[in-house]
């Protein structure tokens, strides 16, 4: 069957400003997807570079989320820790399109690849 | 008359000339043909479609026709005259209806076919329709061309004949709040509907949105920001309403949507050509079709597409020279933007989301209402916003797209052009030296520079003695800068550093901003930073949850609580475990429980399968390991039962821990246990500086550890000890003894009145224990002791209570804020079966 390479997972409405939502993925990680209060979009992994925090509850600012476990800065772009904090998140490429958001279903399944071919 | 150019491309002698078809007699598609005839006149047989019944006009302008500024004629570009003049052929109100490649010629609607040499497609954007139930109705329209502000006026104009029509416009953006600005012109009742927090959010940050939202306030529209449209009602086949995905309904005879546009590419997609959000093009405006070439909205130009006038001339340049045989390539542009309402002055260029390594600049002027903010990054202008003032906005532009730098004017850059030109910004106290003695310093409070001089002169040796002594600057803030200037110049290096401030975003400190809020009638958020000049566009995770509390605290049942504004566990009424889930407090009033209650934290706990519940320090029960999705059911199962948030998260009243006192214990002297359950009654759920904790012993013995807390009561015989200022913790320390009461009701009172005086008067994160070591006891006993001071405080406790003691858990449960807590959706990695929505 085939399928398009973009996964639409709903409408820009259901993610309220300066907050995130999550997508469980079974068998992967789960994601973050983020709405800025400039109006982006941006979706990364759902887990901090330092100890696992979960980013989509942290405060979010600029295209910055704040860890709500110890404060670590996360830029939403690069997925990489901001200042003097060393790691790196998973960034998914996102599309919004006539209102809808849309992953890049070959990164959102991690190994996707192989389970598309199946 | 041919060029014998086209001779030596090859082409007979006598051939005609190049047939060029263009598709939209709009903005682009005229300037196009202009361009190129300003070029090469006689190169092509020109014919233009144009969907519209008219010729072309300045479509920018619709706004001034729509508020009665302008009449069509005015705007007028091309006239019937123009298109005669150069032979063109306009085929207007016939629409292009598909592009046969093969043949090279286009279908119109009539029938009409037009073969083609070169094709042009101007088809510009399409508003964009959100898809709610209603959207057909007759009375919803979009804002795009003339045919459209004719519909707006016509319903003006009935409204007008029935004494005052409602018009609801959908979208805050440039387009939608230009439109309101027309429909309120013309007598309408003006609604507008805004999905996010903040007006123009692509253009504008939270405080210029703000400043916008005020004054179109004070202009009579009503503007909702942060509302989600459900539905568009109608009565009879017509528009009669819409309503909100809260409920609210808004009465309209018209709506106007103006969300946003897509590029207009049916045509180009049917015929195959690359299409991805617009028309692709290459640098020469070629499209994925050699014969086809494209300019205007429509296009998609390095990932980019444009919805304003300014890129499309320069698309247009480089269109004509490519055709013309001297292609100089089209390689993007950087737009700014302003708004067409008179009176409103209002600029933005550039990106000013922020990031790493971005500086803001931020300048403030209450009294006029000007809000300046320009972004660098590597000493390069990245943006700037600019509000009330936007004399400078051309100039930062210009900066920013030559991308020059500016270390050399840094800071004088947000002062505008004229200063940062001028000799003084090497030393910005030398431009403050040169001032006379009678030159005012402090308009707030009329104080001269001559003033502050000998004010300083005389003992004031920092900012903050400055504002105590002479007042200058101790008011909006806005001439900080100056005084400053004024010590260092008199002083030379023995400026003394006052208390600290607040936090780098302001001058001032947690006191001064406390008492200004009250003082000058501060209400929201972003009109503290404009009245006391922030020197951050929207201030930092410091200010903001200090000065939500502070609001929350000056302005009960008035003030609306920012949830931005809040640490995640204020957010989520619950605590964040370090595995990310969270743990859940119910209220246990003055530690009593019930086998109802019991029961019921029972049931959760393996309803829920919580890995662990634990009895904590405050006599209540602590379940943990609760998913955030589950938070809501958790805490409806909870209320079922009758319990309420125990706020083990927040800023705010934790517990009253008791013992069990004179009802079973043989040395209680009072129901210490009927008397905690009495104050937590009256407590609970109000916010406060930091978090509060009470207990309440039944005699000396103290079981219940009441010297140790925020407020302590200790039973005696004769009536109640009330203790004040205990800490557990880290740093130990036993309460201050406040005062001695002889009955309950004297003990609740004079509780809600310190807490109350506690709530006033502490500084955001500052617990009982250390204000009191930083006020004094005496000054709280003093406060306390006045004439009537205790009922003042005790009843402006009580009517803050009325609308805090609203259970958060209920309302979550009930379906507030779900999206915070519910899954987008869940994603299995087989295909067919990909995704459930949520
Ligand atoms: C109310 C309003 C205010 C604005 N204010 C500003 C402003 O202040 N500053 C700014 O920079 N920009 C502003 N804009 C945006 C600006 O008007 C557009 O960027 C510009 O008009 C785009 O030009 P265009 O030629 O691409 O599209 P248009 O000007 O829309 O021209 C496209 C034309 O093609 C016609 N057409 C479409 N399909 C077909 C077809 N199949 N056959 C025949 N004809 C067809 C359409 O009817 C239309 O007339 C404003 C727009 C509006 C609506
Ligand atoms: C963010 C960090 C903290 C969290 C999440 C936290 C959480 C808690 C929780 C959930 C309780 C149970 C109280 C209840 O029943 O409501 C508690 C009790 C307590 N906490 Fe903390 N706490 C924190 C920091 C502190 C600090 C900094 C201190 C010291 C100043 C402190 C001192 C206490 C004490 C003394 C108790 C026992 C309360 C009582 O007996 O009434 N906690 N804490
Ligand atoms: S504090 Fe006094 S009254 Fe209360 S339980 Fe202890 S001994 Fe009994
Ligand atoms: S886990 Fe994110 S900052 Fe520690």
């Amino acid at each position: 069957m085939m399928i398009g390479n973009w996964l639409d997972i709903g409408p820009i409405t259901q993610i309220e400003p300066g907050t995130a939502r999550t997508l469980p993925v079974i068998g992967g990680e789960e994601i973050a997807v983020f709405h800025t209060m400039r109006n982006e979009f941006f979706a990364i992994v759902n887990t901090c570079p330092h100890k696992q925090g979960p980013l989509s509850q942290g405060i979010v600012h600029g295209d910055v989320v704040t860890c709500p476990l110890h404060n670590w800065n996360i830029s939403l772009r690069s997925g990489k820790a901001l200042g003097d904090d060393e790691g790196c998140v998973p960034t998914i490429p996102l599309k919004v399109d006539a209102g809808r958001i849309y992953l890049l279903r070959s990164a959102v399944i991690g190994g996707g690849d192989q389970a598309e071919a199946a | 008359m041919n060029a014998p150019m086209n001779f030596e491309e090859g082409k007979p002698a006598g051939q005609v000339r190049e047939r060029l078809v263009v598709i939209g007699n709009g903005m682009a598609g005229c300037r196009a043909v202009e361009e190129i005839l300003a070029r090469d006149p006689g190169r092509f047989d020109v014919t233009i479609f144009g969907a519209e019944p008219r010729v072309n006009y300045n479509r920018i302008m619709l706004s001034p026709v729509l508020a009665g500024e302008k009449t069509f004629d005015e705007i007028v570009i091309n006239t019937r005259e123009w298109y005669d003049d150069n032979g063109i052929t306009l085929v207007s109100g016939d629409k292009v209806e598909s592009i046969d490649r093969e043949h090279k010629r286009v279908v119109a609607a009539s029938g009409r076919i037009e073969p083609y040499d070169k094709l042009l497609i101007a088809t510009g954007s399409d508003p964009f329709i959100i898809p709610v139930p209603g959207k057909d109705l007759d009375g919803v329209v979009t804002f795009r061309d003339l045919d459209d502000v004719d519909k707006m006026l016509a319903a003006a104009e009935a409204g007008n004949a029935k004494g005052g029509g409602n018009a609801v416009v959908i979208g805050g953006g440039l387009l939608g709040l230009e439109a309101a600005h027309g429909l309120n012109l013309r007598g309408m009742n003006v609604t507008v509907i805004h999905l996010m927090p903040t007006l123009m959010e692509r253009q504008l940050d939270e405080a210029a949105g703000w400043l916008l939202k005020t004054e179109l306030e004070r202009r009579g529209q009503t503007i909702l920001t942060g509302a989600n449209t459900k539905e568009i009602i109608g009565k009879d086949g017509k528009v009669a309403g819409v309503r909100l995905e809260d409920g609210t309904e808004i009465p309209a005879d018209i709506v106007v949507m103006a969300v946003g546009i897509r590029p207009a590419t049916g045509l180009a997609r049917e015929a195959g050509l690359e299409v991805e959000r617009g028309i692709m093009v290459d640098d020469h405006m070629v499209t994925s079709d050699p014969a086809i070439l494209s300019v205007g909205e429509c296009v998609q130009h390095r990932g980019m597409c444009y919805g304003l006038v300014a890129p499309l001339w320069d698309m247009c340049r480089a269109l004509a020279d490519f055709v013309t045989e001297s292609p100089s390539g089209y390689e993007g542009s950087v737009t700014s933007t302003k708004l067409k309402v008179s009176g409103i002055d209002l600029f933005s260029a550039g990106d000013f989301s922020g990031g790493e390594g971005c500086e803001d600049i931020v300048m403030r002027d209450a009294s006029r209402g000007v809000y300046k903010r320009v972004i660098v990054k590597d000493s390069k202008v990245l943006g700037a916003v600019l509000y009330g003032d936007t004399a400078d906005g051309s100039w930062y532009f210009d900066l920013m797209k030559k991308g020059e730098d500016v270390s050399d004017i840094r800071e004088a850059l947000i002062f505008g052009q004229a200063f940062a030109s001028g000799g003084a910004l090497a030393d910005p106290n030398a431009a403050v030296a040169a001032l006379s003695d009678d030159a005012e310093i402090c308009g707030c409070n009329g104080v001269s520079k001559g003033q502050v001089v000998s004010c300083i002169n005389g003992g004031a040796h920092s900012l903050d003695a400055v504002r105590s002594t002479c007042k200058a600057s101790a008011s909006c803030g806005s001439c900080t800068g100056l005084v400053e200037s004024l010590l260092a110049l008199t002083l030379g290096g023995e400026v003394e550093s006052g208390p600290k401030t607040m936090c780098k975003c302001t001058s001032f400190t947690h006191g001064d901003v406390r008492k200004l809020i009250v003082e000058k009638g501060l209400k929201e958020i972003p009109q503290v930073m404009q009245e006391l000049h922030w020197t951050t566009p929207d201030g930092c995770a410091s200010c903001r949850p200090a000065l939500n509390y502070y609001l929350l605290c000056a302005w009960p049942g008035e003030y609306e609580d920012d949830q931005k504004s809040r640490f995640v566990n204020e957010r989520m009424h619950a605590n964040i475990q370090k595995d990310g889930t969270y743990s859940v407090v119910p209220r246990m009033w003055g530690g009593l429980t019930s086998p109802k209650e019991l029961r019921a934290i029972a049931d959760v706990v393996e309803k829920f399968n919580a890995p662990m519940v634990k009895v904590t320090g405050g006599q209540r029960l602590d379940i943990f390991g609760i998913k955030k999705e589950d938070l809501p059911a958790v805490w409806a199962d909870l209320n079922a039962a009758g319990m309420v948030s125990g706020h083990a998260y927040g800023k705010s009243l934790r517990t009253v821990k008791t013992c069990v006192g004179s009802e079973w214990c043989r040395f209680g002297t009072q129901d210490s246990t009927g008397l905690g359950v009495q104050i937590e009654r009256m407590t609970w759920g109000s916010w406060m500086p930091h978090k509060f904790k009470i207990a309440v012993s039944g005699c000396p013995r103290n079981c219940a550890e009441a010297t140790i807390k925020d407020f302590g009561v200790v039973c005696v015989d004769s009536g109640y000890e009330l203790h004040i200022a205990g800490n557990g913790g880290i740093k130990v320390r036993a309460t201050d003894l406040l005062c001695k009461v002889e009955t309950e009701e004297e003990a609740l009172d004079m509780c809600a009145a310190f807490i109350q005086f506690y709530r006033e008067d502490a500084y955001y994160l500052e617990r009982t224990a250390p204000w009191v070591e930083r006020v004094g006891l005496q000054y709280v006993k003093d406060a306390l002791a006045e004439e009537g001071a205790v009922e003042r405080y005790a009843a402006r406790f009580h009517y803050s209570q009325q609308f805090m003691q609203d259970d958060p858990w209920a309302r979550r449960a009930a379906g507030e804020h779900e999206k915070l807590h519910q899954h987008l959706a869940e994603v299995r990695p087989f295909p067919a079966s990909q995704m459930e929505n949520a």
